[in-house]
């Protein structure tokens, strides 16, 4: 094999993968944060909540997990275009990242949910705790301890997955690798870099997770239990 | 089934007083099984009651009713002045404050300190001030000997003092009654001793205590009156010394035969 790799376009363009870089961490930030939020009210829906309600939360789930992360941003890009809202590329990206990973989140923190003792709720309602703040002070941070490494590597794929969303043009790290390709015909150069890019984006969401289940879970911090 | 139905007096105390825990005909199953089938008791403020009888006589299902932690099919449950069981008829948050209840598995949250174990309620449920919930913790830490715990983490305590600070938190609420569900039977021996003695002290204090336990010698020795269940029903009761000097049932002479 005598190719002759050229990554001389880095010398212009690495101001564009940083901004692609960027964008699919702001991007993927705000989907983990608000696909976490939903993803565990459905969670406690699930698991506490009317029977009605948790079958709904059942098909959502279902309905997710069984369609392409591809074919869920179309409808949502689509979808929303044709209620005849206009909303950007990015903005539909977030919400069909929102939702799907709202799913998996769900399906992860129920587990965690069920794996807290009937015993542990039933001595806080004797202490007068309501449902809400049984839910809230005794069973959410235990559950997510317990499932925090599931968790925070179903986050990094999301970050991984975000690389779909360049289909609908949002302009995150692999459509602008998608159009520096196409402008210098160095696509395996090209891509090799943005691959570089994504490995050192997933480590640095490892480290951001390591150090926020630091914060949380105060005593695996003072006894000093890996998580 | 003689004495069933007497009104336990404490010791000393006139026989006419108001009981604070009076329970009528208490019936529970659980859908086809039939767990308590009538029973009727009642304690006097002050009094330490144990509970005894088999593996399945229905104990811990008779103290989950008392505390409305179970509905109930038939029956009365008057608890410091709270009807238990009736939906609609007992408010459950004032029910909490007025009783508390310790399990055999202590049940700590594992993921607090010992002491916010205990605040935990205090601020949340009775809205006291971070500082006030802090000094009441520290009390009834000091009260179980655990003082300087409080900053640990439940999985860094043995299961005595788990269950102390189980007490404690409980305790922490002042609540009138107590409810004990075989609190020591998790334990190993040298444990179970340090956990009687903080309920004897308890009970020394004059808190109205309802222990469900197999510890019989402690039963015997500290509490003013026994229960004897048999078949979901209060088999035989009394004052303990003499319900244990003169037996009037050959179930409970056989219950007592088999774990002396
Ligand atoms: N939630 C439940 N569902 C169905 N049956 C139950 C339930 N809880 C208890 N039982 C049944 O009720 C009966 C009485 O149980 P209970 O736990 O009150 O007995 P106990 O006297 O406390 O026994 P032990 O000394 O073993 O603790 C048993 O036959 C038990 O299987
Ligand atoms: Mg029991």
């Amino acid at each position: 094999m005598n190719y002759d790799f050229d990554f001389e376009f880095l010398a212009d363009r690495w101001p564009d993968f940083l901004a692609g870089a960027w964008l699919t961490i702001q991007l993927t930030v705000v989907a983990i944060v608000l696909g976490f939020a939903l993803g565990t009210l459905c969670a406690v829906l699930r698991v506490y909540g009317h029977p009605l309600l948790r079958r709904l939360v059942g098909g959502y789930v279902e309905i997710i997990r069984n369609t392409p992360l591809l074919v869920q941003i179309f409808i949502v890009y689509f979808g929303i275009a044709t209620l005849g809202l206009k909303l950007s590329a990015e903005t539909s990206a977030i919400i069909a990242l929102v939702i799907n990973v709202g799913a998996y989140t769900t399906e992860i923190m129920r587990a965690g949910i069920e794996s807290i003792p009937r015993t542990q709720i039933e001595a806080a309602d004797c202490l007068g705790l309501k449902r809400l703040q049984v839910i809230l002070h005794i069973v959410l941070l235990p559950a997510m301890e317990r499932v925090y490494p599931a968790l925070s590597s179903q986050f990094v794929l999301l970050m991984l997955a975000s690389s779909i969303t360049s289909q609908i043009s949002a302009e995150e790290l692999t459509a602008v690798a998608n159009l520096i390709q196409s402008d210098t015909y160095r696509s395996f150069e090209v891509y090799i870099v943005v691959a570089i890019v994504y490995l050192a984006l997933s480590f640095l969401y490892r480290i951001a997770f390591w150090l926020i289940g630091g914060l949380l879970f105060v005593r695996r911090r003072r006894l000093g239990t890996a998580l | 089934m003689s004495r069933a139905e007497a009104v336990l007096p404490a010791e000393g105390q006139p026989i006419d007083q108001v009981p604070i825990v009076r329970v009528t005909g208490l019936e529970k199953s659980f859908g086809p099984l039939k767990v308590l089938d009538g029973v009727s008791f009642a304690v006097q403020p002050g009094q330490m009651v144990a509970v005894v009888g088999r593996s399945g006589s229905g104990k811990s299902t008779m103290l989950r009713c008392l505390n409305g932690l179970e509905d109930i099919q038939g029956g009365t449950i008057e608890i410091c002045g709270h009807q238990v069981g009736r939906p609609g008829s007992w408010n459950k948050a004032q029910l909490r404050s007025d009783v508390g209840m310790v399990f055999q598995s202590y049940n700590l949250f594992p993921h607090l300190t010992v002491e916010r174990n205990i605040t935990l309620a205090l601020t949340l449920v009775q809205k006291k001030p971070k500082a006030d919930a802090r000094r009441i913790a520290l009390a009834v830490l000091e009260q179980v000997g655990l003082a300087e715990k409080a900053q640990a983490y439940p999985e860094q305590l043995s299961g005595g003092q788990q269950q102390r600070v189980a007490i404690a938190r409980s305790l922490a609420l002042s609540p009138q009654v107590m409810l004990f569900d075989e609190v020591t039977s998790a334990l190993d021996p040298e444990l179970t001793v340090e956990v009687l003695k903080v309920m004897e002290d308890l009970s020394r204090g004059g808190m109205t205590m309802i222990l469900v336990t197999h510890e019989m010698g402690f039963a015997r020795r500290v509490a003013h009156s026994v229960i004897f269940m048999h078949r979901g029903r209060v088999w035989e009761s009394g004052p303990t010394a003499e319900l244990f000097a003169r037996p009037q049932t050959i179930e409970f002479q056989q219950f007592v035969g088999s774990v002396l």
